[in-house]
């Protein structure tokens, strides 16, 4: 047994309250958790069960009410909005349902975009052939397919190098074959480079593809398992 | 209140700032046009009181010197409803305290007190009483200027001599509303009417029995053409000058001109406005029914028909507008009052009193209206032919492609982000084009109000230190032996003299003639130059005559063609005269002749009429002060003191205009920037937001979309440049310019600030929207897909 990994994320009883007009609605209701470096972890849960809202968390897009979150020695619970600005923008790298891609410039330009901002970015010609995509380097989104484009987005994430990956339902606006592909593309960037990865799903069977599932119910983390047998993209299915 | 108004009621409430926004340029719009047109209205309509209250006459004659029995013979003219005729002087007054030159214009006032035609209206005091030969009454504006009250005391040398006059009353004449000796600037400072005992007056001048002014009051529906060539004929044997009707009478004529103004402003000033309001209505509108293409789809699917939906699209564009109606009525009627009293510093009536007639902001919010109705007509057409399944699909994404610039290879060097900006004005070319165009309007606007204070200041530079560079005219009773300018020559202070013979005429050529002045100067003038229009020196010929170019025009004659020239001094002279060029003076219509020239044409040796001086300034008292003892001098004028006058009130008037210009101009650049940014930032928060949550910073998100602006901004204003230029020169060419003509001057300082005032608009109109950007949530954007 290897010794195990630094923790990079740590949470103790992270709650999260959204105020609807007069309603309080709790998203997350006292989390703890740990996720190490270099790890693969899917969180898995029906919608409203609080996944998104803890990577936007872990990602800095949103604090919590109480409780702590840290990444590394960030507290990213107590980070103002200048602090959580620059450790997105120094440390993770987003992959969303929609992509999220400037639709005003090309592929190498909306990687380009990232790099411009960022201390140690990786080649962007490189990035984008990571992942398969350098005949297409001078499209624009329009020209592309759901597909292409999110692997745009992953290469837009990954070229900044980042310490995280964190990925909101990556696969939630693709069809099965181009789930995969990109699925295939996060795996690698994970194994490859070592760079910790997130993953939030509704889909059980990526979990597969996992060091550890954690599952969300209602608010909390219900369960957390294992892989003992990790295995790759192509042989999941669903 | 049906559901689709409370839906209307609270779509507005959400888009209240952008509909504010708009509000306040048709506002200025309306404000614009309500002030200036009810300033007209009240100018005219005062006048037209004033004048039938005061029975202000219709024809006017000054002559040498008539008995006055011709007086009834006058009243027989058919057509003269009335007659008044009296004996009218200019004197030098002296005042104590004042140092330089006076001149005051003494009226006589027959045995009742009241002439029975320019009834004087007493503001403070009394009329002078019967037998009381030294009481007068004085002009109100030159009254308050000077600081004199009933009681006060002054001196005026009549007839060479000195009399003490006092002054009982404080009034004003139709005659006069405009104070001034001829010119075309007020001198309230240097020149005042006296009404006295016409007695009295007349035999200081050995004018007992006689007249030498009169106006007459014309029959309802006679011909004044008529009247004006029968009174000529009858006082022509006594030195009677041309007659001439209201149209030449100098107060009225420039009265008119100012009324003239004031309706071109009305009608000119708020085009641009209206134009930028229906141009903002119509991106908003576009912009609502965009975003509201599932609720038109929804309200059609479930049986809404065209109209009604048509209907509430337009009700927007309606409300907004009448929002905008209320507000520049509000503000026009108060521009209004205020330019109409700002007119009581030059015009001076008994009562200036602002009226806003209802057919002026009816008229206003009528075209404003059906301005923006036509202006939301083509989206509101986009509604009407939306189909309902069509609808419920979210519109095609956008499609981009590399830019012109890019795909001539000529922008390697532009960051990605610099690409989103310049890529996303590519994309949408005519809502740039025409926000730089509303942009630049707003810097012209600021430039066709503020152009003003440059172009009075360049003919002031021009009229009186490049052509007359005199510092005092002395004027004399009668016609002078030249010789007198050796006399004036040894006042103390004098550095330098020229001979003038001035004689007033008239200038006949075919059908066409006017009335105006010959000035005799010698060939080698210095203190009078003659310049053409680009100020270079014109040679005054030997022989002929020289027209100032709007006379020439005026009178369709070229150099090398004749006209006919008639004295209209003393004997009356006609002959013939070939027109030996033009010069280019901006103030009144005046011609010129070489002394010894126009003395041959007269039969006169060698006389003058009067002296220019140049002065040692320092010693500018002394000069005034041995003048007013001089038994021979009719008038004198100090430029320095009429200038300062000039200046002082129109220094006001200039910050006034400039003020309201500013504050309409940066309504309409906050208007377009704000509103071109909210749009922007409704269409592409989203990937605003996508770049928020990538790390980007709040200050790099704004600078993509504000960087579109700030080019639209940098672009804009040097087109507002040469568009300012442009309306300036066509408000010049609109506005009536008998007695000057101002040139189209706009001085650097004045492009720099219209520039500046704009680009603080554009800004402070831009933060309030970064202000939005640093709101937007980031959250939201990943759940959604726009």
């Amino acid at each position: 047994m290897q010794p195990a990994p630094p923790a990079v994320f740590v949470a103790h009883g992270l709650t999260k309250i959204y105020r609807m007009g007069e309603v309080e609605v709790p998203a997350l209701r006292g989390v703890d958790l740990e996720i190490y470096s270099g790890e693969f972890v899917v969180l898995l849960g029906p919608s409203g069960s609080g996944k998104s809202t803890l990577l936007n968390i872990l990602g800095g897009l949103d604090t919590p009410t109480s409780g702590e979150a840290h990444w590394r020695d960030h507290d990213l619970a107590k980070s103002d909005e200048r602090e959580l600005t620059r450790y997105r923008r120094e440390h993770v790298g987003f992959v969303f349902q929609f992509y999220n891609l400037i639709p005003s410039l090309t592929v190498r330009e909306n990687v380009a975009l990232v790099t411009d901002i960022c201390p140690h970015p990786m080649d962007v010609d490189e990035a984008i052939g990571l992942v398969g995509l350098s005949e297409r380097a001078n499209h624009f989104p329009s020209q592309l397919s759901g597909g292409e484009q999110q692997r745009v987005a992953i290469a837009r994430a990954i070229a900044k190098r980042p310490d995280v990956l964190l990925c909101d339902e990556p696969t939630g606006a693709l069809d099965y074959t181009t789930g995969k592909v990109v699925l295939e593309v996060i795996a690698r960037i994970n194994q490859e480079f070592g760079t910790t990865a997130v993953v939030i799903t509704h889909n059980a069977a990526i979990a597969g593809m996992a060091d550890r599932v954690m599952r969300l119910a209602d608010g909390r983390i219900t369960s957390v398992e294992h892989n003992q047998n990790k295995l790759r993209p192509a042989e999941l299915s669903w | 209140m049906n559901l689709l108004d409370k839906k209307l009621l609270r779509d507005l409430w959400r888009m209240r700032s952008q509909a504010f926004t708009i509000a306040l340029v048709v506002a200025a719009g309306i404000a614009g046009f309500i002030g200036s047109l009810s300033t007209y209205d009240s100018m005219q309509w005062s006048r037209a009181s004033y004048y039938d209250a005061a029975r202000f006459a219709d024809v006017f004659a000054e002559l040498k010197r008539a008995p006055k029995a011709i007086e009834r013979r006058i009243a027989e003219i058919p057509g003269v409803a009335d007659v008044q005729s009296t004996v009218q002087f200019d004197v030098t007054l002296d005042i104590p305290g004042i140092a330089e030159p006076v001149v005051g214009r003494m009226i006589g006032l027959p045995e009742g007190g009241q002439p029975r035609l320019n009834r004087i209206f007493i503001r403070q005091g009394r009329m002078p009483e019967a037998g009381q030969a030294h009481e007068v009454v004085v002009s109100e504006g030159f009254a308050s200027v000077r600081h004199l009250k009933p009681g006060a005391t002054l001196a005026a040398l009549i007839n060479g001599k000195r009399e003490t006059l006092k002054i009982v009353g404080i009034g004003l004449s139709p005659e006069y509303v405009f104070a001034t000796r001829g010119g075309a600037f007020p001198d309230d400072r240097g020149f005042g009417v006296l009404w006295i005992d016409r007695v009295h007056l007349a035999t200081a001048f050995n004018m007992e029995g006689a007249f030498n002014h009169v106006a007459v009051k014309l029959a309802p529906g006679a011909s004044e053409r008529v009247v004006i060539d029968a009174l000529d004929r009858l006082l022509e044997p006594y030195g009677g000058l041309h007659a001439y009707g209201r149209s030449d009478q100098v107060s009225n004529k420039i009265l008119t001109q100012e009324i003239g103004q004031q309706k071109v402003m009305g009608t000119t000033l708020p085009l641009p406005f209206f134009g930028v309001a229906i141009f903002l209505l119509n991106v908003v509108l576009s912009r609502i029914v965009s975003t509201q293409r599932e609720q038109i789809a929804a309200l059609k699917a479930l049986g809404y028909g065209n109209a009604a939906i048509a209907t509430h699209y337009l009700k927007f564009v309606l409300v907004i507008t009448m929002l905008g109606i209320v507000i520049g009525v509000l503000v026009g009627a108060w521009f209004g009052h205020y330019m109409t009293r700002m007119y009581t510093d030059f015009f001076h009536f008994p009562h200036l009193a602002y009226r806003m007639q209802p057919w002026i902001p009816l008229l206003a919010g009528g075209i404003s209206l059906l301005a923006a109705v036509a202006g939301a007509l083509s989206t509101v057409h986009q509604v009407v032919v939306l189909a309902p399944a069509q609808a419920m699909h979210p519109p095609s994404p956008p499609r981009y492609r590399k830019m012109l610039l890019e795909r001539l290879g000529l922008v390697h060097w532009l960051s990605p982000a610099a690409r989103m900006v310049i890529r996303n004005m590519e994309r949408h070319p005519l809502r740039v084009l025409v926000t730089i165009f509303g942009i630049a309007i707003s810097v012209a606007v600021i430039l066709s109000g503020t152009f003003w204070r440059d172009a009075v200041n360049y003919l002031i530079y021009v009229q009186f230190e490049a052509v007359q560079r005199a510092d005092a005219e002395v004027v004399f009773n009668e016609p002078m032996a030249a010789r007198v300018r050796h006399e004036i020559a040894h006042a103390p202070g004098v550095r330098e003299t020229e001979v003038s013979r001035i004689v007033p005429v008239r200038l006949v050529s075919g059908h066409l003639s006017y009335r105006t002045v010959i000035q005799g100067i010698p060939q080698d003038a210095r203190l009078h130059r003659l310049l053409d229009a680009n100020l270079r020196s014109v040679p005054l010929p030997r022989a002929g005559i020289l027209l100032t170019d709007r006379l020439a025009q005026r009178l369709n004659v070229h150099a090398g063609d004749t006209l006919w020239v008639e004295s209209l001094e003393s004997t009356r002279r006609k002959r013939e005269v070939v027109v030996a060029g033009t010069v280019g003076e901006l103030i009144g219509l005046s011609a010129y002749m070489e002394i010894g020239a126009l003395n041959r044409f007269m039969g006169e040796s060698d006389v003058v009429s009067g002296i220019s001086v140049a002065l040692d300034k320092s010693r500018e008292k002394d000069f005034f002060a041995y003048l007013k003892g001089h038994p021979k001098i009719a008038t004198s004028g100090s430029k320095t003191a009429m200038l300062q006058s000039f200046k002082e009130t129109s220094a006001k008037n200039v910050l006034f205009f400039t003020t309201i210009f500013t504050g309409f101009a940066a309504v309409i650049a906050f208007g377009v920037v704000y509103n071109s940014a909210r749009i922007a930032l409704a269409e592409r928060a989203w990937e605003l937001a996508s770049l928020r949550v990538l790390g980007f910073t709040r200050r790099e998100v704004s600078a993509f979309l504000l960087g579109e602006l700030a080019i639209e901004i940098v672009l804009a204003i040097p087109l507002g440049f040469p568009l300012g230029y442009f309306i300036a020169w066509g408000l010049i060419q609109l506005m009536p310019h008998e007695t000057l003509v101002l040139p189209v001057i706009i001085q650097p300082d004045t492009y720099a600030y219209a520039g500046i005032a704009i680009l603080l608009a554009g800004t402070v109109s831009a933060l309030i929207v970064r202000h939005r950007v640093d709101r937007l949530d980031l959250v939201a954007v990943l759940k959604t897909r726009e």
